[in-house]
């Protein structure tokens, strides 16, 4: 049967988001309400070595004023850092500051001026240290972090030295990305609200049972007692794959107050206690024949961390599987500054290290004179090339050959400033996009009510890219009802469990855990159908039962039909309720998994004035089935522009004597507005991954952002013979004062 | 923010008798102002709300110029017929600023008292800004100044004014029209803005209490030929890293009568580039030096760290925008 999954079904959500009536974390209201504001360090290192708090507690509607000096003791264990998701946070257990913004205190009070007020009057005496700030010079202190979240840090095999000496064609160059802040529209906000010892927190997060158990934790409360709900997500990114400071400072600050707390951000605080992608330095190696057959491939990426908690962007992860090379050494080391946590933003790993392999066979296949997409054929991976194993599925050749149809790359001509338009230098450039398909167990609850309409429950949450709709589509297909007669309720850690939004796994892990529940449902309500002797359909055996349009009907002849309504109400009434989970099995041990792509870029380059402007993307992606075309697309879109800001806009830029974030704001920290963005031209090839999942889809959340800065970064050399090899390419970069 | 008090006077003569409070702020579109304010930088004790003293409306002056309401919407004075008329490069310069929706509550008067958005100004978490907090220091200047100044700055203060606008009425040689309770006063655009100095914390030399009533534009000469050019990382929606505002009145032989250039970005003021004007005055597209006429706007140049690449970017714009307003 033909059904609604991979239909371009609008959004079941949208009308209620633009409508104003999808209540986000900081639009529940409780009775009793106060606010709360985050008040946070003007220096990067040393101690408070003291706080008067007296004006401030004295200012008019004040509740409470929380500092080290009255906050609540947590059990020092819960405060360690758990990976992946649970963080060594700041929650005013002591003296110490670490990076300049973090949190040193919480005011509470009836409204949020009276907070803002009653902080302005907080006195802090700094007791000031010497701050590390200075990436270069902490290169030499660099370290091998333990691990990376889903790899090792070092990964090597065949002999690289030996294979690069001997490379009748070698490049190798260093390339650099910078601190970027993920800026989703909604900053995050935070609703806690206790009753006796349970607690209910409002966030906004991509990941409500990760954050229920990391509140649990780190107040030292059990699990069950905690319930977080967050049934929309304005934008995450990755910075809200975890719960940080704020979301536990929100908890401890309404159970000191008995009152129901919010802590909204604002969005100078999104610079900083919530994470950010780190600054990398990459160091590339590529040793080739001279038809360009890889012969070696060195990959060496330094990213900065805190000083309290590692964590690595995994840049040359995707050196691993990208292309067949004999020869590979990949290695991350991490260096320790007094910023904040680094976290997951959008491709964390691939987007970064992306952009320097990318770049870097651009730059060897300038050397070697050979088409770039040529480049990439002769180096195809046809299984992965560290495990040997078979792909999944992968369709990367159709992508290069339909993407470059449709971007008209064969009318390029190699040679560099070889296009005008009038003052304007053009150039076309190409890049290979990718990141893993991603799965984890989950788990769904379907209920057939007796009007016959259906619930699906799941412990998921859509962060924007569309996860209420496909959810609908892949139930209203299972069950054979229409899709509005199915609703979705996800965001609540009392559903089902299911894991977080991040990884570009949603889809992959949930779809086929509400299918299966689906399917439960189904055989259930046909089961009591072919048992009662008053339905049309008694006697039939279940596999001779179809059902459509919220009938059950025999396959054999359709005018023998039951509505759901009818079967429920004839066995008494009580709904159907089916729970399942799934989960990936042994095909992780068989198949490689991921999704891939071709990015086409053209841009205009003034060469006088320095500004670069993107004209048309083309990206063509291998994602295996997609469930939604419209859905699907617009994230594909929106990793596409998230490309271009990091080609040409994004830098968290940080004072090297203070380590406060300077532009902390949207009018400085810079991404792209509607006027950068002109064609983006999206594709899929036609594909089905049943290795990887029943409704053979892989994720489509990160890919997008991969490989479009080096398809970027590579046509603005096309346009000008300029290799700007530090993002974003800015005009002062290409004045090259 | 602090708690601060709202007047909303309708005369002018009340609004400058409320004025008298020299913690007394007048707004206007509050566009920039609003947001001083939930950042702590502006602490006004008292809010006087201009936007009901009847100064918004734009007129024809005897000469064939317009005296431009001080209230007047930038998005209005932007579409108005007489401005796109006479003055385009005003109108040019007016929508190349910041997005719709602010420049529909922007007004002219706040336009011209914009602040400076020098990540280290607006940002009271960073102890040293000489505007912010007189005798503190400038992190800027070791600091992130790849926005700032590479003309006129002074040991105090390296900032830039963030304005358009102002870049195209200086260009236009505007007289910007106030008053106080000792009377009026006509401030030529070319001495509103002052440079940095020992003094950083005084943008304008307006004194105490004065208020924008208008800004006068004389006979127009710039009609045909000119160009606002601004120079950005991203395409619209942010500050220049550099503009160029040229207006040219050429005659029938093709050669300029008179030259108006003025640039953006570039210093703490707007900055009148006299002797480029001077330099292109009398010469014709095809004997004019251009990058004779844009080191002389460029004359006296000084980078910071960050910021080298202002000057060939700049003296790029000033040939760019004079060579477009020739061939226009």
């Amino acid at each position: 049967m033909k059904g609604s999954t991979g239909s371009a079904m609008n959004r079941v959500d949208g009308l209620a988001k633009v409508t104003g009536a999808a209540a986000y974390a900081a639009d529940f209201d409780v009775p009793r309400i106060a606010y709360a504001t985050m008040v946070q360090s003007t220096i990067a290192r040393g101690r408070i070595a003291s706080v008067q708090t007296e004006r401030a507690a004295q200012a008019p509607g004040v509740l409470l004023v929380m500092t080290h000096e009255n906050a609540p003791k947590l059990p020092a264990e819960g405060q360690k850092a758990q990976p992946p998701g649970d963080r060594a946070l700041s929650l005013l257990q002591d003296d110490q500051v670490r990076y300049n913004g973090e949190p040193v205190a919480v005011v509470v009070a009836e409204t949020l001026e009276q907070a803002k007020y009653a902080a302005s009057l907080l006195k802090f005496s700094w007791e000031p240290a010497v701050p590390a700030l200075d990436f270069e010079s902490a290169r030499a202190s660099a370290y091998q972090p333990a691990a990376l979240t889903h790899a090792p840090p070092d990964v090597t095999w065949g002999d690289v030295p030996t294979a690069m000496r001997d490379a009748p064609a070698q490049h190798a160059a260093t390339y650099a990305t910078p601190m970027e802040n993920h800026n989703p529209m909604e900053p995050h906000a935070t609703l806690a609200v206790w009753n006796g010892d349970e607690l209910t927190v409002h966030d906004s997060t991509q990941c409500v049972v990760g954050a229920r158990k990391a509140l649990a934790r780190k107040l030292g409360i059990p699990v069950e007692k905690v319930r977080v709900i967050s049934p929309y997500v304005g934008g995450g990114f990755g910075c809200k794959g975890s719960a940080w400071s704020h979301v536990l400072l929100a908890a401890m600050a309404a159970r000191k107050t008995h009152r129901p707390v919010r802590l909204a951000l604002e969005r100078t605080q999104m610079f900083g206690p919530v994470g950010y992608r780190p600054r990398t330095r990459q160091e590339l190696a590529l040793g080739a024949d001279s038809a360009g057959n890889l012969l070696a491939i060195r990959h060496d990426v330094v990213s900065s961390t805190s000083t309290f908690e590692d964590w690595s962007e995994p840049s040359a992860v995707v050196t691993r599987m990208l292309y067949a090379c004999p020869n590979v050494s990949t290695t991350h080391r991490l260096v320790k500054l007094n910023l904040a946590t680094p976290t997951f933003t959008r491709a964390p790993g691939e987007a970064t290290g992306s952009y320097a392999l990318e770049a870097a066979m651009d730059e060897l296949a300038c050397k070697l004179q050979v088409d770039p997409v040529e480049l990439r054929l002769r180096n195809y991976a046809e299984k992965e090339p560290e495990s040997g194993k078979a792909w999944s599925s992968k369709a990367l050749r159709e992508c290069y050959r339909a993407g470059a149809e449709r971007f008209g790359w064969s009318r390029r001509k190699a040679a560099t400033g070889s296009l005008r338009d009038g003052e304007q230098l053009i150039g076309l450039g190409m890049a290979t996009a990718t990141y893993p398909a991603n799965r984890q167990a989950a788990n769904a609850l379907v209920r057939i009510g007796a009007d016959g309409s259906a619930t699906v429950q799941c412990a998921t949450q859509d962060i924007g890219t569309g996860t209420y709709t496909i959810i609908t589509q892949v139930a209203a297909d299972a069950l054979g009802l229409p899709a509005n007669r199915i609703a979705v309720e996800i965001g609540d850690s009392q559903f089902p469990e299911a894991p977080i939004s991040g990884g570009s796994m949603t889809a992959a892990s949930v779809t086929p855990a509400v299918q299966a529940a689906a399917r439960q449902a189904r055989s259930q309500l046909v089961a009591r159908a072919v048992a009662d002797s008053e339905s049309p359909l008694h006697g039939l055996a279940g596999d001779e039962i179809d059902a459509a349009d919220g009938w059950l009907l025999s396959r054999a002849d359709n005018s023998r039909r039951d509505a759901f309504a009818s079967v429920i109400a004839r066995s008494g009434g009580s709904p159907i309720e089916a729970r399942a989970q799934a989960k990936p099995g042994e095909e992780k041990d068989q198949y490689a998994m991921h999704s891939f792509g071709a990015v086409f870029a053209e841009v205009a380059v003034d060469p006088a004035l320095g500004e670069v402007r993107v004209r048309r993307i083309v990206g063509t992606y291998s994602v295996g089935s997609v469930l939604n075309a419209k859905t699907a697309r617009s994230q594909l879109i929106g990793g596409v522009v998230w490309g271009i800001g990091m080609a040409l806009h994004e830098q968290t830029l940080v004072d090297p004597a203070s380590g406060r974030v300077v532009n902390a704001n949207l009018a400085q920290y810079h991404v792209p507005v509607n006027a950068d963005i002109a064609d983006i031209d999206i594709t899929f090839v036609d594909e089905n991954d049943q290795n990887f999942n029943p409704l053979g889809a892989r994720g489509i959340g990160e890919i997008g952002i991969t490989g479009v800065a080096a398809a970027i970064a590579n046509a603005v050399y096309h346009a000008t013979g300029k290799r700007v090899r530090d993002l974003p390419i800015t005009p002062d970069k290409l004045l090259g004062a | 923010m602090i708690a601060f008090d709202y007047a909303r006077p309708t005369t002018i003569d009340s609004a400058l008798a409320a004025a008298a409070n020299t913690q007394a702020r007048f707004i206007g579109g509050g566009t920039n102002l609003l947001d001083l304010m939930k950042g702590s930088v502006e602490q006004p004790a008292l809010l006087i709300d201009v936007n009901h003293l009847d100064i918004s409306a734009v007129e024809e002056l005897p000469d064939g110029g317009l005296r431009i309401g001080a209230g007047a919407r930038n998005s209005d004075v932007a579409n108005h017929r007489l401005v796109r008329e006479r003055y385009p490069l005003l109108t040019r310069a007016l929508l190349a600023g910041a997005s719709p929706q602010l420049r529909n509550m922007a007004t002219v008067g706040g336009n011209l008292m914009q602040r400076t958005r020098c990540d280290y100004f607006v940002d009271t978490g960073f102890a040293r800004c000489n505007k912010r907090l007189p005798g503190s220091g400038c992190a800027a200047r070791d600091g992130h100044n790849h926005l700032h100044a590479i003309l006129g700055a002074s040991d105090q203060c390296v900032a830039v004014n963030p304005s358009d606008m102002s870049v195209a009425l200086l260009a236009l040689a505007a007289t910007v029209n106030v008053r106080g309770v000792g009377g009026d006063r006509r401030i030529a655009m070319a001495d509103f803005h002052r440079l940095p100095e020992d003094h950083p914390e005084r943008d304008t030399n307006l004194k105490p209490g004065e208020l924008i009533v208008s800004v006068d534009l004389p006979s127009p000469r710039f009609a045909q030929n000119y160009h606002y050019l601004k120079v950005r990382e991203r395409a619209s929606f942010a500050f220049a890293l550099v503009a160029v505002a040229v207006g040219l009145d050429i005659d029938e032989s093709g050669r300029v009568r008179e030259a108006g250039i003025a640039l953006g970005g570039v210093a703490h003021k707007p900055w009148l580039a006299r002797d480029a004007a001077t330099l292109l005055t009398g010469k014709s597209a095809h004997d004019a030096d251009l990058d004779a006429v844009a080191a002389a706007a460029l004359s006296g140049a000084q980078p910071l760290s960050r910021n080298a690449y202002k000057i060939p970017m700049a003296k790029n714009a000033v040939v760019r925008a004079i060579k477009i307003a020739m061939e226009a």
